[in-house]
């Protein structure tokens, strides 16, 4: 335990530098959003103000905004049903949406099930547990592979059957019943079994949403990369840390400084952690690159 | 580790291991799943799925768990399961016995459906079937036992055409009516109306789905008085009918027996010879001779 506590804390340097507020802002933005996201799916059947009806497979706002999760109604068209009209144009909302602010934005500023990982996260930090066993984070594409085809197959939306994310969200609006047990095993799951298993390797909602925002133009850029002390702080607390290499140590390859790996989550935590303000904020197109014989300082932004 | 094989060789024969392995094991999760949702089909017995909802193998793959009919179901009738309820996580069931379907006339649940798992061409709530009501129990059924309870009977939202009841002898006592309710499968909406206001302490009429409640004529069967009913006149010709003489009880008569050979309706056959008298108040075979 004395190693523990003599270890650093992620992101120490940076509440140095900028301050807890300052090194917790994309952070505390992110709880609000889960946070509100979610009251506002619970203050209908909690205090009977239906500003949302539904939950995150399907929402119906105001009686005029529908949501359909693109995932939950691919599965169903593989299972040989299509929407009505308000699915259908949920749908397209929705797919919009991820696909210009980045698909994983669904997993970080949305997903409940983010909070119930973080958490495990986190306290696997405080307690100094070290991974055990390892799955290749590509594993969550064969997982989405095989729902798609087995929803085919047996035409049922087959996900759904035992998706941990829709249960938690719709337990906590519908009623609950046994579906704790499912996210504990998910908090147990990370906290023991697999440092990141869960978001990182094993969920195929958030690899379908990766998939869906593999192009869009809101991205973070580690504009300031010639500033990086290489106190590594950003890859200890990124839940995707193999995105951050090719931006911020690609100078030298002629790599530009915007994380385009599909799987970047759009977190921000790295904005936070980093003392130096190597990171914000920026669009895919804001991208240059760098010309390795003069060494400019890309990212003017 | 005698001979390491080159660099290129090793990673191959890594990628190809570590592939197989997630093909096994993704492989083995999907036939868990598979086999789950097979089972999940199953629709068991006492869950019913909201009006003009898909047959249960399309429903599943065609909602979406969003919970939007239960929003909109006036009378909190619909809940979306739980993992540990008898149907698939997150569908929309309602049980009976907790509380029925009211049968609303805008149908706001299929309404609010965004998908097509409850089927939005249903706008007469009276062509709804979401089950059928059965009579499970004979034997305690307060009706079968002889008296006047009538309480599914009259509550019935579709009275004298899904549940209507049909009157026959008391054996029992010998000299009173039975009034039974009987469902008729082509009207009941299976809404559970019935189910809820059985008196006993466990219902003793209760809303199955069809696929438990009923059975099937084989597809060629004919049913010769409805063929006749269609084709105006009998299929056969009946004046070379051999007719037996029909066996009755000694001295009863049966009016409006229909004797084909004769080709008279009316009348009395009793055996020839003997006096004819007329039907005794009890049935045949019942009582004393009168």
């Amino acid at each position: 335990m004395s190693q523990v506590s003599h270890k650093k804390r992620i992101g120490a340097e940076a509440i140095e530098a900028k301050g807890w507020l300052g090194a917790h802002k994309w952070l505390i933005l992110r709880r609000l959003s889960q946070l509100s996201i979610l009251a506002l799916f619970m203050i209908g059947p909690l205090a009977g103000i239906w500003i949302v009806k539904g939950n995150l497979n399907y929402s119906y706002t105001l009686d005029v905004l529908p949501l359909t999760d693109p995932y939950v109604a691919l599965q169903s068209l593989m299972a040989g049903h299509v929407p009505e009209k308000l699915g259908l144009i949920g749908v397209a909302i929705a797919v919009a949406f991820y696909f210009l602010v980045g698909g994983r934005v669904y997993c970080s500023w949305v997903c409940p099930i983010n909070m119930v990982t973080d958490a495990a996260g986190w306290l696997r930090d405080r307690l100094g547990i070290k991974g055990a066993s390892s799955l290749s984070a590509k594993t969550r594409y064969w997982i989405l592979g095989m729902t798609l085809v087995a929803s085919a197959i047996t035409g049922v939306v087959l996900w759904e059957l035992i998706n941990p994310v829709s249960m938690l969200h719709r337990g906590l609006i519908f009623g609950l019943g046994s579906a704790w047990m499912v996210v504990l095993a998910i908090f147990l799951f990370d906290l023991f079994v697999m440092t990141r298993g869960w978001c990182g390797r094993l969920c195929p909602v958030g690899a379908f949403y990766g998939l869906l925002g593999k192009w869009s133009p809101v991205r973070i850029s580690a504009s300031k990369r010639s500033a990086c002390n290489d106190c590594m702080d950003c890859f200890e607390v990124c839940p995707e840390p193999q995105v951050i290499r090719p931006a911020l140590k690609g100078e030298g390859k002629g790599v530009g400084p915007v994380i385009l790996a599909a799987n970047c989550t759009n977190c921000g935590r790295c904005i936070d952690v980093c003392s130096k303000d190597v990171f914000n904020f920026g669009l895919r197109s804001n991208n240059p690159v760098p010309t390795a014989s003069i060494g400019v300082q890309p990212g003017a932004k | 580790m005698t001979a390491t094989p080159p660099k290129s060789d090793a990673a191959r024969r890594q990628f190809l291991f570590d592939s197989a392995k997630m093909v096994c094991s993704v492989g083995m999760l999907g036939l868990g799943l598979g086999l789950y949702a097979k089972q999940s089909k199953a629709l068991p017995a006492l869950a019913l799925r909201p009006p003009g909802a898909l047959p249960e193998s399309d429903f599943l793959g065609a909602c979406i768990r969003c919970g939007l009919c239960v929003r909109d179901c006036p009378y909190n009738t619909l809940e979306l399961a739980k993992p540990e309820a008898p149907v698939a996580t997150g569908t929309p069931y309602f049980t009976a016995r907790n509380i029925p379907c009211e049968m609303c006339d805008d149908i706001p649940c299929v309404k609010a459906c965004p998908t097509k798992a409850l089927d939005h061409g249903l706008t007469d709530i009276n062509k709804a079937r979401m089950g059928v009501a059965v009579l499970i129990d004979h034997e305690t059924c307060l009706n079968f036992l002889g008296l006047r309870c009538d309480v599914c009977y009259r509550v019935c939202p579709v009275i004298d055409k899904a549940i209507t009841l049909d009157m026959v002898p008391n054996q029992r006592t010998g000299r009173h009516a039975m009034f039974l309710p009987t469902v008729h499968s082509e009207h009941c909406t299976g809404c559970g109306k019935c189910e809820k206001s059985c008196v006993l302490e466990e219902a003793a009429i209760r809303v199955l789905p069809s696929k438990l409640a009923k059975g099937e004529l084989g597809k060629h069967y004919r049913l010769g008085w409805e063929e006749q009913k269609k084709a105006g006149h009998s299929l056969i010709d009946e004046s070379k009918m051999i007719d037996l003489p029909d066996r009755l009880p000694e001295g009863a008569r049966l009016p409006g027996h229909y004797d084909p050979a004769s080709g008279q309706t009316e009348a009395m056959r009793g055996m020839s010879g003997q006096e004819v008298v007329t039907i005794p108040s009890l049935p045949p075979g019942l009582g004393g001779k009168p």
